[in-house]
C-alpha cells in the first residue's frame, strides 16, 4: 500500500515535470488572478484593509486551487485509467492524489501569498500561523477537491460540475480557514486560534475520510 | 387500510398542528410576539428536512452496497422532499426574520449555512441529471450524497454554534427553552415535528412508487421492441 502510493506520487511528479506547461499555467494563472484583483481593487500598497486583503487572498486561492486540481482524474486518458484500476488499488490511487494536490495547492498557496506580500503589502503579524493555517487549508482544499474532481470526471459537463460540486462543499473549511488567518493577521494570541484550528482538522479529517471509503466505489463505475 | 394507518395519523397531527399551532395560547413576549408560532411552522421544516436527509444517506449507502435501484429511489425522492422542506425553511424564516431581526437576510450564520445546504443539494440534482446511465446516475449520485452530507453536518450543526447567532438559543439570545417551552409549546412544537415528518414520508413514498412503476412500464416498451 505504501509501496504504491509512493510509486504512484513519483508519477504525478513526473508526469507533471514533463507537461510543465500545466504546472506553468497554474502558476501563471495565481501571479496573473493576483494582479487583476490588484488592479481592480485599485488599491496602493497598505492601502487595502486586512479583512478585505485576507478575503481577497482566500477567494483567489480557492479559485486557483479549483483550477489546478480539477485537471487532476481529466488530464488521464480513458485507457490509462483503466491501466491504473488494474494494477494499483482505488485507496492508494486516492491517497497519493491528495497529498500530491496538497503539496500542488501549498506550492499556490505560497506563490500567491509571496505575490500578494509584494503587490498589495503584507499585513500579516503572525506568520507562523498564516503559514500553519495555509498548510491546514490546502490539506482540505485538496481532499475536497480532489473528490469532487474525480466525481465531475465521470460526468460529461466538467468545468461547471467542478464548480457547482465543490464550492458549497468546500464553504465549511473556507470558512475556518479565513478566520484563523484573519487572526494570523491581527496577530492574535494562539490560543484564541486553538479550538478553530481543532475544528479545521476535524473537518479535514471528515472530508479525507469520507473521500478515501467512498473512492473505490466511484472508481469501479 | 392496514398500512394506512400514518397516513391517518399524519392528517390528524397536521390539522392538530394547524389548529392548535394558529389558536392556542402563545406565551407573550417583546419582539417575538405572535411570531413565537413560527416555532412550529418553520424550526418544524429543519427538523423534518434534516431526518429526511439522514434516510436518504442511509438508502445511498445500502445503494452502494447492494447496487439495488430500488435503494436509490428512495435516496433520490428523499433528497428531493427535503429539498422541498428546505426551500420552505428558509421562506418561512425570511418572513419571520423580516418582522423580528429587521430584514429578510441578515447574514445571519445559520442563515448563511442552510443556503449553502441548500446550494449543496441543487449541485446533486444538477449532477444526478448530467449522468444519462441509469446505473451510473445512481452510483455517482449515491457518492456525492454522502460525500455533501458529510460536509453539511458540520456546515450546520458546528459552524454556527462557533459565532454569534442572532437565531433564539444562540449568541446571548434567550431559546425556547429559557420561557415555557414545556407547557404550551411543546404540546404543539413535537406533534408538529412528527406530523410535517410524516408529511414529507409521504411524499416520497408516492413518488418513489411513481418511479418504480414507470421503470416497470419502460422495461415492458423496451422488451416489447426487442
Amino acid at each position: 500500500m505504501l509501496r504504491q502510493i509512493r510509486t504512484l506520487m513519483l508519477k504525478e511528479f513526473t508526469l507533471e515535470w514533463r507537461q510543465k506547461y500545466a504546472l506553468n499555467g497554474i502558476l501563471l494563472y495565481v501571479v496573473s488572478a493576483v494582479f487583476i484583483t490588484y488592479l481592480s481593487v485599485g488599491a496602493k500598497q497598505g492601502n487595502i484593509g486586512a479583512p478585505t486583503w485576507n478575503a481577497l487572498y482566500w477567494i483567489i486561492i480557492l479559485f486557483s486551487a479549483v483550477n489546478a486540481v480539477a485537471k487532476s482524474f481529466v488530464q488521464e486518458h480513458q485507457g490509462r485509467q483503466l491501466y491504473y484500476y488494474m494494477i494499483a488499488s482505488p485507496e492508494a490511487i486516492i491517497v497519493s492524489k491528495i497529498i500530491y494536490n496538497s503539496i500542488l495547492t501549498l506550492v499556490l498557496a505560497l506563490l500567491g501569498y509571496l505575490v500578494f506580500s509584494v503587490i498589495l503589502g503584507n499585513p500579516v503579524q503572525d506568520q507562523g500561523l498564516f503559514v500553519l493555517n495555509l498548510v491546514l487549508g490546502a490539506l482540505g482544499f485538496s481532499g475536497c477537491l480532489t473528490m469532487v474532481s474525480g466525481i465531475a470526471s465521470k460526468a460529461s459537463n466538467n468545468a461547471t460540475l467542478m464548480a457547482i460540486l465543490s464550492f458549497p462543499v468546500i464553504i465549511p473549511i473556507l470558512l475556518m480557514a479565513i478566520r484563523v488567518s484573519k487572526n494570523a493577521i491581527d496577530g492574535l494570541d494562539w490560543s484564541v486560534s486553538v479550538d478553530k484550528i481543532i475544528t479545521l482538522l476535524a473537518i479535514n479529517a471528515i472530508i479525507s475520510a469520507t473521500a478515501y471509503i467512498l473512492f473505490p466505489y466511484l472508481w469501479r463505475s | 387500510m392496514k398500512s394506512s394507518w400514518w397516513k391517518i395519523l399524519t392528517i390528524a397531527l397536521l390539522a392538530y398542528t394547524l389548529i392548535a399551532g394558529l389558536l392556542l395560547d402563545v406565551p407573550r413576549l417583546p419582539i417575538l410576539n405572535e411570531t413565537i408560532r413560527a416555532l412550529y411552522f418553520h424550526v418544524t421544516m429543519w427538523f423534518g428536512m434534516i431526518i429526511m436527509l439522514v434516510v436518504a444517506v442511509i438508502y445511498s449507502i445500502k445503494y452502494l452496497k447492494s447496487n439495488d435501484l430500488r435503494h436509490d429511489d428512495v435516496a433520490i425522492e428523499f433528497t428531493n422532499s427535503a429539498i422541498l422542506f428546505g426551500v420552505l425553511g428558509i421562506v418561512t424564516g425570511m418572513l419571520w426574520a423580516r418582522y423580528t431581526w429587521g430584514d429578510y437576510w441578515s447574514g445571519d450564520p445559520k442563515q448563511n449555512a442552510s443556503a449553502i445546504g441548500l446550494l449543496m443539494y441543487f449541485a446533486y440534482l444538477i449532477l444526478r441529471n448530467s449522468l444519462t446511465d441509469v446505473h451510473q446516475r445512481a452510483r455517482i449520485g449515491a457518492v456525492y450524497n454522502i460525500f455533501a452530507f458529510a460536509a453539511f453536518i458540520p456546515l450546520i450543526f458546528v459552524l454556527p454554534r462557533l459565532t454569534d447567532s442572532l437565531h433564539p438559543g444562540n449568541g446571548g439570545n434567550p431559546g425556547f427553552n429559557a420561557y415555557d417551552l414545556d407547557s404550551n409549546l411543546r404540546k404543539v412544537f413535537y406533534p408538529a415535528i412528527i406530523a410535517w415528518t410524516l408529511l414529507g414520508t409521504w411524499l416520497s413514498v408516492v413518488r418513489v412508487r411513481l418511479k418504480r412503476v414507470e421503470r416497470k412500464i419502460e422495461d415492458k416498451l423496451i422488451n416489447q421492441v426487442s
